[in-house]
């Protein structure tokens, strides 16, 4: 479970308290530029609120490794970004960033399958559209398997139809292993159907910002 | 003295002769309208300048050789050479950047001088000025250059990938993880001219060092052996100066709680 206390940062989010869970589906609602990013930005410790403290499981974010926070609970930028050459570079990355072992062919093509990238593990990861390398991000974060996912908008650069069937299937992925999701949702209908709770941006923005 | 093993002496009118080619240069950066005469001018104008100073303060400490002006020339010369750089990169540097090219700039040239001239060149006493300042300044020289393109590429590849490392600490990355192929990158960078030197070294240009001792009258393979080990202890010096900075720098972008500075 994430705590806000008196979380103050940079005029975009000034909440006297908020829970969010770190083992259910949470979807983060709002107007675009209402601080729906920075507060997936704050949970993954990127930056540290002005005042207030943010706890996971508990423990005050102060007193965690940074980077061991982070891997357990990782992020997901709206914006793809490719490490490595092929598409199995890809896929792996997330695994050796966050000191895990490499993944086996085979897990990498399921997780690939998972998130519907229909793509040989050799080929060129440029190569990929835009859609194409946003579930392949999606897949490297099913790889990786932290305790709670946040993700930033992971399928904006999908068509209606592939967006809810990608959701789905990494949604289920998610919850048949028992982990946390936290995503940014710019569709309602698509919040209202996955989430098992969802948090509006006014109650982080101190209502009327 | 045999005529071949004579050398020439400038005069001073031989030597203004040689001013030709800086006319040349200024002809033609005014013929293709390059604004570079302000600084053709200033760089002709300082390299005269600080070569007299240098000639005149090298006939002083061969006449009286101590061990602690020598040690002080090359001080001056690493802080000048650090001095240098600051102003050579472009774009404001922090402190903790600053710091950073300082410290790797003087443990490693200072590290590569000490192992040059006491394992390979061995001379006596150890404060020679005749050897000990003409090799402090080709290593201190060729790392200024080496850390200088380091640091710009080191600078220009974290803002360009930013947002790529930032994607790399999401997923766990330790800063260290996250920026390696920018510190890879400002690494490589760096270190290709002096790679560059050594392979077109001997048969596309004959380098400095060796020319002037061939000039001077010192028979050709003594003065290729000379020219082989500065060219391997540049090669050491410079690639210590910029790992030392690359592993100091990419640190100066992150805070203790392993976030990148806004």
């Amino acid at each position: 479970m994430f705590q806000l206390n008196d979380v103050k940062y940079k005029n975009i989010i000034n909440t006297k308290q908020l829970t969010i869970p770190a083992d259910a589906i949470t979807a983060v609602t709002g107007p675009s530029g209402s601080g729906k990013s920075t507060l997936l930005r704050l949970l993954n410790y990127l930056v540290t609120p002005e005042s207030g403290t943010i706890s996971y499981q508990g423990k005050p974010f102060s007193e965690w490794e940074p980077v061991e926070l982070r891997r357990q609970v990782m992020m997901l930028p709206q914006q793809p970004v490719l490490f490595g050459e092929t598409v199995a570079e890809n896929l792996q990355a997330g695994r050796l960033f966050s000191g895990r072992e490499e993944a086996s062919e085979e897990k990498l093509t399921a997780a690939a399958q998972q998130c519907m990238l229909d793509k040989k593990l050799s080929e060129p990861a440029e190569n990929l559209s835009g859609g194409e390398q946003q579930r392949l991000s999606l897949a490297r974060l099913l790889l990786a398997a932290p305790d709670v996912y946040l993700l930033d908008e992971p399928t904006s650069a999908l068509d209606e139809d592939m967006e809810w069937n990608v959701m789905e299937r990494f949604l289920a992925e998610a919850r048949r292993s028992a982990k946390g999701v936290i995503f940014i949702s710019h569709a309602t209908a698509m919040a209202d159907h996955f989430a098992d709770r969802i948090v509006h941006s006014n109650s982080f923005t101190g209502g009327e910002v | 003295m045999t005529e071949s093993t004579s050398i020439i002496e400038l005069s001073f009118w031989q030597i203004l002769a040689a001013y030709v080619f800086i006319v040349l240069l200024l002809a033609i950066v005014r013929w293709r309208k390059i604004p570079r005469e302000k600084e053709i001018l200033i760089s002709s104008l300082r390299m005269t300048f600080q070569l007299l100073l240098m000639g005149y303060v090298l006939m002083f400490l061969f006449e009286n050789p101590s061990p602690w002006l020598t040690s002080l020339i090359v001080l001056f010369m690493l802080g000048f050479a650090i001095w240098n750089i600051f102003q050579r990169v472009r774009g404001p540097l922090t402190r903790e950047m600053k710091r950073a090219i300082a410290v790797s700039m003087s443990i490693g040239t200072v590290l590569s001088l000490l192992y040059f001239n006491f394992v390979v060149i061995q001379f006596a006493p150890w404060f020679n000025p005749r050897y000990f300042i003409p090799i402090a300044g080709m290593i201190i020289g060729n790392s200024m250059t080496g850390i200088t393109l380091g640091v710009q590429t080191l600078t220009e590849h974290l803002h360009s990938q930013r947002s790529r490392v930032e994607a790399a600490l999401m997923l766990g990355a330790t800063p260290n993880q996250a920026t390696r192929k920018v510190v890879n990158q400002s690494f490589d960078a760096a270190i290709l001219p002096t790679i560059n030197s050594m392979v077109g070294a001997g048969i596309v240009f004959l380098p400095g060092m060796m020319t002037g001792q061939i000039i001077s009258g010192v028979n050709p393979v003594t003065a290729i052996g000379y020219q082989i080990a500065i060219l391997l202890g540049i090669t050491g010096a410079v690639a210590l100066t910029v790992i030392l900075f690359t592993q100091l720098g990419y640190k100066t972008y992150f805070n203790e709680r392993m976030q990148l500075k806004e």
